[in-house]
């Protein structure tokens, strides 16, 4: 496996403010690579230098071994970007959308109109391609934003928070997408704070605050390496049933109404609590990406 | 910082992109362009034209000649710069379009271009509908009217460069007053195009010289009329050079506010 984005002490710096600071990462040829991290961690910023549209304050990155400081053209047409706010053209239809951005590309009108018409089906789009861009609703702006995003035949995929927003149908039908190009060979670099769609989508990913790299790896290992295997949320305990928690010394912490505890024995945690206090409300559940993110970043708002 | 040396032919794809919406919308952006030179011909050149007696070197030509040249200065002058600011700052701001286009293979520099080029295509489309409606009054002649669209092209791009440098520093579309207001009326008025500007006061009379519309109506004039002569020349060249130097800035402060 090549790396095809290589980041070295990667850093930007906005008055002062070091929104991504010297982080080092390589995305290799075909994964989907996930940027997780609470909202202002510098995931976009990150994005936005490997799509040369925000210059590098210092550090190295490279996108296909191609400098982003010296050959942003060329680097521009072999990645699709699917950013964040929709910034569909709205004073063209679905269908146009689409070959006008193939003109960005100096795709010629002919094959930007079969490129758009695969596109549209592959997206499931057809039906709306004569259709106003704000008369259609969001999880297709999304879909259509994504086709846009392949017009130019990307080596590299870049989806920036892709299903923020979403209902649940729509959302999986963009994993479905996303899981069919990456099968097609097409690397993805997604950001997201959706930890189920991160442990759904990426190979690897890293965990990001305050413009550092928490933690990389697989969603699995970083599941295995960094929380027990299950939890036990008891909601709203009693004093007593509190006061017997702290006693067991079970690794845990209480956040608002939910005590949690961390264990890699969730039943007999369960089946103490409940042989002492029957009228516990207890969930059992396994420890997901959510945990390790939450454990790293702190269960505190953000923002 | 190599700020025009970024600018590749591919700028006309942004240009195509705002001819194909022209194109779906021409119907309701036609006729008013149409209509307004009518009105301020049969109003002011033709009905008030009659009381009026031009000093000279004009006392040979009729009011509504003069004015005519005027019209199609300010409809020039209006086309390229309404549309590079409310237009520009639209797309900019609202519709997010700048933000898509430089995610392609095109940069900053490039679409700016291609905006400015785009405005001066309206100098260039409203100047000449203006030209025809006094070309059917009789107050245009061939040969010299043939030049008078490639003036309002030229004008155009003056016009749309500066209304871009008003579009890279305004923080909201209101803001626009301002521009509209104190530089571009007090401009459509002064600037030789409903009376000669030699009869104004000294200090004014400078002011009005160093603003672009007056060489724009002073050139017009002179081709559609027939009247040519050395110092149009002169007029040629300062709107070429501020357009030189506007064009820069614009493209300059574009730069500054939306790369980051």
């Amino acid at each position: 496996m090549r790396a095809v984005i290589v980041a070295e002490k990667l850093t930007k710096k906005f008055d002062g403010l070091r929104a991504v600071d010297g982080i080092s990462f390589a995305i290799e040829e075909g994964e989907c690579f996930g940027l997780l991290g609470p909202n202002g961690a510098g995931k976009t910023t990150c994005i936005r230098m490997i799509q040369c549209v925000s210059p590098v304050t210092s550090g190295e990155l490279t996108v296909l071994g191609m400098d982003v400081k010296k050959e942003q053209r060329r680097i521009k047409a072999v990645l699709g970007i699917a950013p964040q706010d929709n910034n569909l053209d709205p004073d063209f239809r679905v269908r146009m959308n689409l070959i006008v951005y193939g003109r960005y590309f100096g795709i010629r009108r002919e094959e930007a109109e079969k490129r758009a018409d695969e596109l549209l089906a592959f997206m499931s789009l057809t039906d709306k391609k004569d259709d106003q861009i704000d008369e259609i609703s969001g999880g297709m702006k999304r879909r259509l934003v994504i086709a846009r995003a392949l017009v130019n035949n990307p080596n590299i995929l870049i989806l920036d928070e892709p299903t923020t927003g979403l209902d649940p149908q729509a959302r999986h039908m963009i994993w479905e997408k996303v899981r069919e190009l990456k099968r097609k060979g097409v690397t993805v670099v997604i950001t997201t704070h959706y930890m189920e769609e991160a442990q759904q989508l990426c190979d690897r990913l890293v965990i990001m605050e305050k413009g550092k790299i928490l933690v990389e790896g697989k969603p699995a290992d970083l599941i295995e390496g960094h929380v027990k295997k299950g939890v036990v949320q008891v909601l709203d305990p009693e004093p007593e049933l509190e006061a017997y928690i702290k006693l067991r010394d079970w690794s845990g912490e209480r956040l608002g109404d939910i005590h949690y505890i961390y264990t890699d024995e969730n039943q007999a945690v369960r089946s103490d609590i409940l042989t002492r206090f029957p009228r516990a409300n207890l969930l059992i559940r396994d420890a997901t990406l959510e945990d390790v993110f939450l454990k790293l970043t702190g269960r505190g708002l953000k923002d | 910082m190599s700020v025009l040396g970024n600018i590749s032919r591919s700028a006309m794809a942004v240009w195509s992109r705002n001819k194909s919406v022209f194109l779906v919308t021409w119907k309701t952006n036609f006729l008013p362009p149409f209509l307004e030179p009518i009105l301020y011909l049969v109003a002011m050149g033709f009905a008030f034209g009659t009381l009026v007696k031009l000093p000279a070197p004009y006392d040979h030509i009729d009011y509504a000649q003069f004015i005519a040249a005027g019209l199609v200065a300010n409809s020039a002058m209006y086309g390229g710069f309404y549309e590079c600011t409310y237009g520009s700052f639209v797309r900019m701001h609202y519709q997010k379009t700048y933000e898509a286009i430089v995610a392609t293979p095109l940069n900053i520099e490039e679409v700016i271009a291609g905006e400015i080029v785009w405005g001066a295509t309206k100098s260039l489309i409203n100047g000449t509908i203006v030209l025809l409606v006094t070309f059917a009054f009789g107050l245009a002649f061939f040969p010299g009217l043939v030049l008078v669209p490639v003036v309002a092209f030229l004008a155009g791009m003056c016009f749309a460069s500066i209304a871009m440098i008003f579009t890279a520093l305004v923080p909201n579309l209101d803001s626009f007053n301002y521009p509209f207001f104190l530089f571009i009326a007090p401009m459509s008025l002064i600037s030789g195009t409903f009376f000669p500007i030699n009869i104004l006061p000294g200090p004014v009379q400078a002011l009005a010289l160093a603003f672009p519309l007056t060489h724009v109506a002073s050139l017009m004039r002179g081709m559609s009329l027939n009247l040519l002569d050395w110092n149009m020349l002169l007029s040629l060249a300062y709107l070429a050079i501020l357009t030189l130097i506007t064009f820069y800035i614009a493209i300059y402060l574009m730069r500054r506010r939306l790369v980051k």
